[in-house]
């Protein structure tokens, strides 16, 4: 392989993207060498088996790549914004499209989803971990090296553009060659055996290791939601998994599963794929629906309207989610009776929805509403879902999606649900726990700007879309022509764009600000909450979470132990010692030969493949014969930690 | 009335936008009967739409509003927790709903399958349309013509398509004459379109196909039968004959310009049963996809498009019946 194909060069912004990646990496080092913190950084972060730090490493590592996707949306965006721009060319804007929807879905929405399921989970069921800790290291560090490995393909080797769909033909060795494509199959491999590893570790964390008295039926919603997301996943991960080892095996191996030549069927991964795309938005979605459950029962000081009804509608949308996926291509042309079939099970999937909202409406009635920017991000969410719901019914009804498909109209739709479900609770949740996580509320005067600048800007980007859609602008384009008339709402809709990106920045100033100005939070429970992750005595828990375990006696436990007056204070009597997992650099050591085999698989470097596995192999036989059973924590440590006087 | 103020906006905004745009957008300005089935039924659905959110914002304005916490604030329940009846309304009121919009999807659905119902006894012209990164083949069998990137049709005559593709999955679509359908290679598939007014539509592809995608482009011109009678024998006439090595030039990947023969490539390869002709003859001229962003990708991409120059002059003759 040559330089100039190892290399992505000649264009000026990669090169500009070469220079700053490597002055931050420079940057990094010099910091951690300079003032020590190397061994910090090693026995606090990259060994840790702490849900709540693995819980704070994903968010971090999914608002870095809420700015890549971000920063690939405004490239896109400017390119657009007049007519036969010259601003990126067909083959860069291909890559940019490709691995912006990669990015956000993969690397953004589920770890930022993940990670805040990883901060409250265990909290919420009065739990000290999850199940598998160490397991739950595994999964956070395959996620981040599959991202990794994904990212730096723009400056190595180039990225891939057959879209994040990466339908086949498009997307093999003849159509698309080289390391590219690679990067995506491997990438999203490596990640995605980190999500079925959090949905099976979840999966038992929230069946096994409920504290006494939490009946499922007494879980908070978020918790549920979470515990619908797993078995999702369980079920959806696999699937991606096979299919992307097949495409994988199509480009290094030579087999024919989706190729031209040998009989291969393209649309077999179509199918495939969207098997697991489908369950995979709801999969994104439900944990949001979660969230804002939460934050509208709490801002709302009032108990969660039909509760049951949530509940049962969660598990409507979780079996409906694996009945829908032909909708993706009504245009296949599988006949009458299919497309039907798929276009009523899809709107089938706005009944349960359309109840939740109502729920949500409900909460709020007879309440006494406090407007906190997670409730207006709640908010933001009811009134800007609703149009992402309504358009989505419209494209479920076949006949009418022969129009829609492959249009902006399509863009506009899954941006509204994504968006103002998946981000917005992703905001909402941040700002809600943000407390528990750092011991601190982030600014709620600043809060509140990100939140009107942001929401402005989102229905500035994208209500006009829908309109664009309806006048045949197709998705995925890379410029239009002046006749086509669709100059005027693109650059409405740039500007859009561009006003999230402000609100994004707002947004890391604010954490900033509150970094350095914010009031300490003095109590556990910031926000005046419900549920027992607002029970603890300290406002970040300490690494045990609970010197006792709470026993529940119902729903919304906590917050009616506070209005009885009942709130028990701990006494160091009954405390017991603690039995907690050690830390392992493990899961780091096996995540980074994971990225040694796939960068190898990517440039077909067999060796370097076959090295990194033995290497993965090694850590898992090493494991198997580490006989450590974690370790006590003394009661004298907890009454030091909890400040308990004799 | 400060927390109104986003649905107010909102709502302002939209109207302009409906009001303004509506007619303008061509997917609602149907120029035949596909068409125009397809923009009677978005246009029923919207209906439904705009009913829901009012509804849902006319409440979430009311409840917001109402029991926003203030000074004499009424009516706090904290222990409301829920309500069968209201529940079962808000079950059953979207389930009548998802009835309503089932209902006429479905017949349209299966209305779309076969030619529009007021043209139904008439026999439909049939064109096998080829799509090949990045142009399209439009094959008459009946008037033994090709043209390449245009077409020719009748007005008021159904026209099958039958689509197929000889590389990359497209999606052939002519947005004023009704929705689209995906051509995939070793398959073909079957759309019923139907122009009511003469004049000339955009056809295009609207699948994604790699970096030629945007102008995958067609022209689509509807005429009366007489004229269109007339454009096919004369082509039939004067138009060259297609060579096997002229089309295995069009299947390399590249743009060229509207291009007419006498006779189709019908006769040797059915794109339908063989998916692998386009990168046999790849192999053959000798043509192999490089990296992109490499030097060699740059070079074989500056060959390609000298070879389509050539390709184009080649047919210099037809050119002048295309319009």
């Amino acid at each position: 392989m040559k330089w100039d194909e190892f290399f992505v060069t000649g264009d000026p912004m990669i090169y500009g993207a070469d220079v700053s990646i490597v002055l931050t990496m420079v940057g990094i080092l010099f910091y951690l060498t300079k003032y020590k913190k190397w061994k910090w950084l090693w026995d606090e972060w990259l060994t840790t088996v702490d849900h709540k730090k693995l819980g704070i490493m994903y968010i971090v590592s999914a608002v870095l790549m809420l700015f890549r996707g971000g920063v690939d949306a405004l490239l896109m965006r400017t390119q657009l914004a007049v007519p036969e721009a010259k601003f990126l060319d067909s083959q860069h804007y291909n890559e940019i499209f490709t691995t912006h929807g990669t990015i956000m879905i993969i690397f953004m929405a589920m770890p930022f989803l993940i990670g805040l399921i990883n901060v409250v989970v265990p909290l919420q069921i009065g739990a000290r971990d999850v199940a598998y800790p160490y397991l739950n290291a595994v999964s956070f560090w395959t996620f981040f090296i599959g991202a990794m490995l994904f990212n730096i393909s723009f400056v190595i080797g180039g990225s891939p553009s057959a879209g994040w769909t990466s339908y086949m033909p498009l997307a093999s060795n003849e159509l698309s060659p080289g390391p590219g494509q690679n990067y995506y199959l491997l990438g999203l491999q490596i990640a995605g055996i980190g999500t079925l590893l959090t949905g099976i570790n979840f999966l038992v964390t929230i069946l096994k290791m409920r504290a006494p008295g939490m009946t499922l039926f007494r879980m908070p919603m978020f918790t549920w939601s979470s515990l619908v997301t797993m078995v999702i996943i369980i079920f959806a991960f696999p699937i991606l998994t096979v299919a992307l080892a097949l495409m994988t095996f199509d480009r290094l191996f030579g087999s024919h599963f989706f190729t031209l030549q040998g009989a291969g069927m393209d649309m077999l991964w179509a199918n495939l794929f969207w098997l697991w795309g489908h369950p995979e938005v709801y999969i994104v979605i439900l944990p949001a629906f979660g969230m804002f459950s939460e934050i509208i029962s709490t801002f709302s000081r009032k108990t969660l309207f039909g509760y049951k009804a949530m509940i049962w509608s969660m598990l409507l949308i979780a079996g409906y989610s694996f009945l829908v996926w032909v909708h993706h291509f009504f245009t296949m042309g599988s006949g009458a009776l299919v497309n039907s079939v798929f276009s009523i099970t899809t709107m089938a999937i706005g009944i349960p929805t359309g109840v939740k909202i109502f729920n949500w409406l409900f909460t709020m009635y007879r309440g006494k509403i406090q407007f906190t920017t997670p409730m207006l991000w709640s908010l933001g969410f009811i009134v800007n879902f609703v149009i992402g719901g309504v358009t989505g019914v419209m494209l479920a009804m076949a006949a009418a999606d022969y129009q829609y498909h492959n249009t902006y109209f399509l863009v506009s739709h899954f941006h509204y649900v994504l968006i103002a479900g998946t981000v917005f609770a992703c905001f909402a949740g941040l700002i809600y726990w943000y407390p528990k996580m750092f011991g601190y509320k982030l600014n709620e005067r600043i809060g509140k700007w990100v939140f009107w600048i942001f929401t402005i800007g989102f229905n500035v980007c994208f209500f006009p879309q829908y309109f664009l859609g309806l006048d045949g602008m197709p998705r995925r384009v890379y410029t239009y022509s002046e006749e086509s008339g669709w100059g005027p709402l693109n650059m409405v809709s740039t500007i859009g764009g561009f006003m999230m990106g402000i609100a994004f920045l707002v947004l890391v100033y604010n954490m900033y600000y509150s970094f350095r100005f914010a009031k300490r939070e003095t109590t556990g429970d910031a926000w005046d909450g419900r549920t027992l992750e607002w029970s603890t005595p300290t406002a970040m828990p300490p690494f045990y979470n609970f010197a006792k375990i709470p026993e529940v006696t119902g729903l919304d436990h906590f917050w009616r132990q506070k209005q009885a007056g009942k709130v028990e204070k701990l006494t160091a009597n009954e405390l017991k010692p603690i039995h907690m997992p050690s830390n392992s650099g493990v899961p780091f050591i096996m995540a980074s030969f994971f990225f040694v085999a796939g960068f190898g698989m990517v440039f077909d470097w067999m060796w370097m493949a076959i090295i990194g596995l033995v290497g993965v192999f090694g850590t898992l036989i090493y494991r198997s014969f580490e006989y450590d059973d974690g370790y006590y924590v003394s009661v004298e440590e907890i009454i030091e930690t909890e400040k308990i006087s004799k | 009335m400060r927390r109104l103020k986003p649905f107010l906006t909102f709502g302002l905004m939209m109207a302009v936008f409906m009001l303004s745009g509506c007619s303008d957008m061509i997917v609602l300005d149907p120029k035949g009967p596909v068409g125009e089935e397809q923009k009677d039924l978005i246009m029923y659905s919207i209906w439904f739409m705009l009913f829901i959110l009012l509804v849902v914002y006319a409440l979430t304005a009311f409840i917001v509003y109402k029991y926003r916490d203030h000074k004499n604030h009424k009516g706090y329940d904290p222990d409301n927790e829920g309500s069968h009846l209201l529940e079962t309304i808000w079950w059953i009121i979207p389930i009548i709903i998802v009835i309503a919009l089932a209902i006429p999807t479905v017949n349209s659905i299966y209305s779309l399958e076969g030619p529009p119902e007021e043209s139904k006894d008439q026999k439909p012209l049939v064109i096998h349309a080829t799509s090949v990164n990045w142009k399209w083949v439009f094959s008459y069998p009946e008037q033994d013509i090709e043209t390449v990137n245009y077409l020719h049709i009748p007005e008021d005559r159904p026209v099958l398509f039958k689509l197929t593709s000889a590389d990359s999955m497209a999606s052939f679509w002519v947005p004023q004459l009704g929705g689209q359908k995906y051509a995939m290679a070793g398959m073909e598939t079957e759309l019923y379109l139907q122009a009511d007014e003469q004049g000339t539509y955009e056809g295009r592809n609207s699948n994604f196909t790699g970096e030629g995608f945007t102008n995958h482009t067609f022209d689509v011109m509807a005429m009366s039968d007489a004229e269109f009678e007339k454009w096919a024998s004369e082509t039939k006439a004067d138009a060259p004959e297609l060579s096997k090595g002229q089309y295995d030039k069009l299947m390399l990947p590249g743009h060229v310009k509207q291009m007419t023969f006498s006779s189709t490539h019908l006769d040797w390869v059915d794109h339908a049963k063989n998916a692998e002709y386009a990168l046999d003859a790849r192999k053959r001229l000798g043509y192999e996809e490089k990296l992109p962003h490499s030097k060699a990708g740059k070079e074989e991409k500056k060959k390609r498009e000298e070879e389509m120059k050539k390709l184009e002059e080649s047919e210099s003759h037809g050119d002048s019946h295309a319009h």
